[in-house]
């Protein structure tokens, strides 16, 4: 238990120093950054902000890591929160109950991932153009769904789902804490984490090892489905409506970043949820951190760019190969960090 | 001898090594001018690692390479080419998406006005290749065409470019006889025109068709140099296959011949287009050895046994209750184990540590909801890692780091983690060093001791013939001699092959 | 027929035929005029578009087009705002940066081994972000050369135009479909499509071919965003957002393989023109919504996929059988 612990310590260390530092740096440029008041039963502050802001991205992440640990990518998930906002508003407004609605929704965003599932797995069709399909499509059908206008709805039981709070803590970040660590968890205790990584890896070996591969592909599809759908019911609940044109807009970049951040290569294998999670709360991090400093938010997106890249330019295996030179006698520290990813 | 100078390509003391392997091993190699020059040897005997080194796609560790005389080191096929040394290759290595003139003319293509002048280039391809008696719509696409024109197209190209040496790496592997016909009239064509020509092929036939000379490579080692007309077919075979024993490992043959009833009963097994319809038995306890040239089928009789290949014909039965073999997955449960030819493609999985491509196929067998608990996973991987003597600095360490030998014992941990009755091994002992060979054959023997049944694939007949109470001899795909007790012996076998080699024509 | 061109043939007869059922019901649509504006309306999406079929072809895919072209028309606006030099020599210096910027994506592309999507995907964030850097708002551009330029047009009979930038498409198309088909760096590009290791088996220069292929997709952007600018006379850093997807959509509906190495520049044209005719229908409907142009887009995505995707099944299918 204490080397899994330590194992997992080394693994995240890069995503928790530069969220630290990232953190801190904000701090400087506003001085009430850390500051965190209880007012009617719920936490308010800016890092409560955080958390609750990075709630869809973070949740989308969670199912994104799966799907990329496969050696895939899902562009689609930004239409289907769309579309899956679209489905709560309109079943809410035309009657259904609470449960029926998010039962309903659910079942959709499901059904969007066992659609990419499908195509990538049985149709054998590259992920990026599998997705790419109900990406442009799937926009188009949230705005059948909302008529194009945004559908808006007063039930307070899914309103509580966007503003709501459970503990302190405002319902999104509940939801995506309890999800992702009950994914995380899932994953983990099961022989499921070790059966995709090495899905990822290779494909063929693994096959020949006797693992299900096809059905473990449609899975981490259908999860990326779901966890849409949990964002899309977030994003509309925050806002009391869907908004068929821009819930989820460009998320799925976000949220591939996030994994990319977070230490997951995009050629498949080795992945790590919790490692994802903290590139959202980076990601979220940099974004609130630009706003509350005072900084123009203009800059926002340079600085998310120079970000990118400097973590990319770390992982590049070239990049590595030189590190590795240029730093013979601490070769075999960085090589120990580098077996744990 | 002839004086050095009539060599149009010499190559001397040839080392090339690799990470946990001398892949070469002080290799000498020499073409004549006009010769057809036969390069043989079983997989991972050499022939392409000395191939990449003559084209410059490695650099090689040590030795001489001689174009006309004159001392070169190419460090690309670029480089290569430019000094006269072309290639072509069995999966043809030219761009299927191009036209058949863009082919011909990449990176040349007449110019007019700045511009690709597409009618000249045309016109040129056309004429090209009319030299080569083949006249067809250079304008389609290379994929329009059958392997064996673009096979032609790339000999064309090869030539054209360079035109003292043509290297052609298994050019008539997919080739029916018509088309393997047409190719060895150019072959001839071009060796009057003066070329030298390496033929790689492992269709003995085809050798003895239209090579000259014949060089056969085996473990990275030369095994030797001869005039085909004063090596007869038989000779061929022992020195492609070996004769020279690992006196340690022949001397303790215990298992061998006891083998208890049939269990596992296969009849008119097969595919289509795979391997023809066989029988098969194997008993409790049993080594039944699969022998045959490379391409006779071999691979392919171990894959529709695992059911990665799904059988089109034919039954397999467990003492006299029908197997479900319909996927690697399916047989897997009937304790079906397997391990592949190719270890980096179908058998490491490269970035997971050793625990847990040790573990990988128990428990994908058990299936995802009932884990092997990290305990257990490490009790079995310092088990095997022990067992087998594995050698790695730890087990979490990366397999693709680890060498090939020690690969090639995790893949068997894996294996035998499962505690399989039926396991079959496809060139288990292939460039592993020799501590590592014979150790995985005490392995086999043990194994077959304690009551699995195996099927072992080697080229190393003198491993077969020790461990193997029964030897399936293959050809053309079909199962073509069965050798056992007494008849199975080394001669034995290097006899059936060659027997039934000569039998029927290409 | 010659598989090759069966994509294309296939983009080409759904152009016409839908063109046909759209006369059919609103013979208003036979008209040079619908097909001026359908030229000029998406002149800024086909010039980009003709990048980025380069890019496609050669494997690749490049996210940042929608951002640079917002990039471009800041760039200008600004430019013209604020200083006094004219807008050729605004459009130049904006051609070498977006040139430069793409440049360097294909650089760090092949230097450092990383995937175009996430490298793109970067350039987007930092192109957008330059572009908000600039300014926020919307800066309308009121230089008169802008005028001059866009009162040039050609007159169709029948009373449409061809307008200097629906022109400048044109030509761009033409000059695509040249390097495309008699150069080198064409071939080249094809060559990587159809497999990088074997292209440089071949002797194609991998590096040098990459960087170009990027470079060019930032200059027919850059160009793009100079074509936008003209369209709307203003430059504003929020437009042309999701450009690089739309493109994307024309280049596979235009028949070429996502995958690389197999298609045609003047699929991409019949694949905008496409995508345009469905938005000229919906707007003669007047009473169909706007997202029937995505679904529908990315309906004719799938089918393209799925007719490749069986394309190079029945191409394996016959090679091994050969």
């Amino acid at each position: 238990m204490n080397t899994t612990l330590k194992t997992y310590a080394v693994r995240l260390f890069p995503q928790v120093a530069a969220l630290v530092v990232i953190l801190l740096m904000v701090s400087i440029a506003f001085p009430g950054f850390f500051r965190l008041e209880m007012q009617n039963g719920r936490l308010y502050g800016s890092l409560i902000d955080i958390l609750n802001r990075g709630a869809p991205v973070a949740l989308l992440a969670i199912g994104m890591t799966v799907v990329i640990a496969t050696k895939g990518i899902d562009l689609s998930v930004g239409a289907v929160m769309a579309i899956c906002g679209a489905v709560a508003a309109a079943c809410i407004t035309a009657g259904y109950g609470l449960a029926m609605t998010l039962l309903i929704t659910i079942g959709t965003g499901l059904l969007c991932g066992l659609w990419n599932g499908l195509l990538v797995a049985v149709l054998d069709i590259q992920p990026i153009i599998a997705t790419l399909v109900l990406m442009v499509a799937g926009r188009g059908i949230a705005q059948l769904i909302t008529e194009g206008a945004i559908l808006t709805f007063n039930d307070s039981g899914l309103i509580f789902i966007g503003s709501g709070s459970f503990l302190g803590l405002p319902m999104p970040v509940v939801i995506w804490l309890v999800f992702g660590l009950a994914v995380a968890l899932i994953v983990r205790r099961t022989a499921l984490g070790m059966l995709i990584e090495a899905l990822g890896v290779n494909r063929r070996a693994s096959m020949l090892s006797g693992v299900s591969t096809g059905v473990l592909l449609i899975a981490a599809y259908v999860l990326s489905g779901l966890c849409a759908a949990l964002a899309g019911i977030i994003a509309a609940a925050d806002i009391r409506g869907a908004d068929a044109n821009n819930a989820g807009l460009w998320l799925e970049l976000d949220a591939i970043l996030a994994v990319v951040v977070g230490g997951t290569s995009l050629l498949g294998g080795r992945f790590s949820i919790a490692a994802s999670l903290l590139g959202a709360l980076i990601i979220q991090s940099i974004n609130t951190g630009i706003l509350l400093s005072g900084f123009p938010p203009e800059f926002n997106l340079i600085i998310k760019a120079a970000i990118i890249v400097l973590i990319l330019v770390i992982q590049s295996p070239r990049a590595q190969s030189a590190f590795v030179f240029l730093s013979r006698p601490q070769a075999a520290a960085s090589k120990t960090g580098e077996e744990t990813k | 001898m002839q004086p050095a100078s009539s060599y149009i390509l010499s190559a001397t003391g040839i080392d090339k090594i690799f990470p946990g392997a001398k892949a070469l091993n002080r290799v000498d190699f020499s073409l004549r001018r006009g010769e057809v020059h036969a390069l043989l040897g079983e997989n991972g005997a050499g022939k392409s690692t000395l191939v990449k080194c003559l084209t410059g796609a490695y650099r090689r560790d040590g030795g001489r390479i001689l174009v006309d005389g004159a001392d070169v080191d190419p460090q690309s096929t670029l480089e290569a080419q430019n000094l006269g040394i072309g290639t072509v290759y069995q999966e043809v290595n030219l761009l299927s998406n191009l036209t058949v003139a863009e082919n011909l003319f990449l990176g040349r293509q007449p110019k007019r006005f700045g511009l690709v002048d597409a009618r000249e280039m045309n016109r040129r391809a056309r004429a090209l290749l009319a030299e080569y008696d083949l006249d067809i719509d250079v304008t389609a696409e290379l994929a329009a065409y059958s392997v064996a024109v673009q096979q032609v197209v790339a000999i064309a190209r090869a030539v054209d470019l360079s035109g003292k040496v043509l290297i052609l790496d298994e050019p008539t592997a997919s080739l029916d006889t018509h088309e393997v016909a047409m190719l060895f009239r150019i072959v001839r064509r071009l060796k009057e025109r003066g070329l030298g020509i390496v033929f790689i092929t492992h269709f003995l036939e085809q050798v003895y068709a239209i090579s000259d000379r014949i060089t056969v490579l085996r473990n990275g080692q030369l095994v030797g140099t001869r005039e085909t007309a004063d090596l007869p077919r038989r000779d061929l075979i022992a020195m492609m296959l070996g004769r020279e024993l690992v006196q340690e490992v022949a001397g303790e043959h215990g298992a061998k011949g006891e083998a208890g009833p049939v269990r596992f009963r296969f009849r008119g097994f097969g595919r289509k287009g795979h391997i023809q319809p066989f029988d098969l038995d194997v008993g409790a306890g049993e080594v039944v050895g699969i022998a045959g040239l490379l391409g006779s089928g071999r691979t392919e009789t171990a894959e529709i046994l695992f059911g990665a290949e799904r059988a089109d014909s034919g039954t397999a039965e467990r003492d006299g209750r029908t197997l479900d073999l319909s996927s690697p997955r399916a047989a897997i449960r009937e304790k079906f184990g397997f391990c592949p030819e190719d270890r980096k493609v179908d058998g490491i999985v490269g970035d997971l540590s050793v625990r847990e491509n040790i573990a990988l196929a128990l428990q994908a067998r058990r299936g995802w909801a009932r884990p092997i608990s990290r305990g257990e996973q490490d009790r079995l991987a310092d088990h095997y890692i022990k067992a087998l003597d594995i050698r790695t600095s730890d087990r979490e360490k990366p397999i693709k780091l680890l060498s090939g030998g020690n690969q090639q014992k995790a893949i068997l941990a894996r294996w035998l983690a499962t505690n399989p009755d039926f396991l079959i091994l496809d060139e288990p002992t292939r460039g592993i060093d020799v501590g590592a060979h014979a150790e995985i054959i005490r392995l086999i023997e043990s194994l077959c001791e304690k009551g699995m049944s195996l099927i072992v694939i080697s080229s190393e007949l003198e491993e077969l013939v020790a461990y193997s109470s029964r030897v399936i001899v293959l050809r053309d795909r079909a199962h073509v001699a069965e050798l056992t007790g007494s008849a199975v012996t080394t001669d034995g076998i290097v006899e059936a092959i060659a027997a039934s080699a000569g039998r029927a024509d290409p | 027929m010659n598989p090759r061109y069966l994509p294309l043939t296939a983009t080409i007869a759904i152009f016409l035929i839908a063109y046909a059922v759209c006369i059919a019901q609103y013979p208003n649509m036979l008209s040079t005029r619908v097909i001026g504006n359908l030229l000029t309306d998406n002149a800024f999406l086909g010039i980009a578009a003709v990048g980025m079929t380069f890019v496609i072809l050669s494997g690749g895919i490049d996210l940042s087009i929608g951002a640079v072209i917002a990039f471009t028309g800041v760039l200008l606006a600004v430019l013209l705002q604020s200083t006094a030099i004219h807008p050729l020599a605004a459009f130049v210096l904006a051609l070498a940066v977006t040139t430069a910027f793409g440049a360097l994506m294909g650089a760090i592309i092949h230097h450092l081994e990383m995937p175009p999507f996430i490298v793109t995907l970067a350039g987007m964030f930092l192109a957008r972000g330059m572009a908000f850097v600039l300014s926020i708002d919307s800066i309308p551009i009121k230089h008169p050369f802008y005028a001059t330029l866009k009162s040039v047009y050609y007159k169709l009979p029948g009373g449409g135009r061809i307008t200097l930038i629906g022109g400048l498409m044109l030509l761009v198309f033409a000059a695509g479909i040249l390097i495309a088909h008699r150069t080198r760096f064409g071939a080249n590009i094809y060559a990587l499509g159809g497999g990088t290791a074997t292209a440089r088996l071949m002797g194609v220069p991998i590096g040098r071919t990459t960087v170009m292929i990027y470079a060019l997709s930032g200059f027919l952007a850059g160009l793009s965003g100079i074509v936008f600018s003209l369209y709307t006379s203003a430059g504003y850093s929020l437009a042309t957002v999701g450009v690089e997807l739309d493109a994307i959509a024309a280049v596979v509906i235009g028949g070429t393989l996502l995958t690389g190495g197999s298609g045609f520049v003047a699929g991409t044209l019949v694949g905008i023109l496409i995508q345009g005719l469905i938005q000229t229908y919906i707007t003669f409907d007047g009473s169909l919504s706007s997202w029937w142009t995505k679904i529908l887009i990315g309906l004719l995505l799938f089918a393209f996929i799925l007719l490749q995707k069986g394309l190079i099944l029945a191409t394996d299918r016959r090679r091994r059988h050969a």
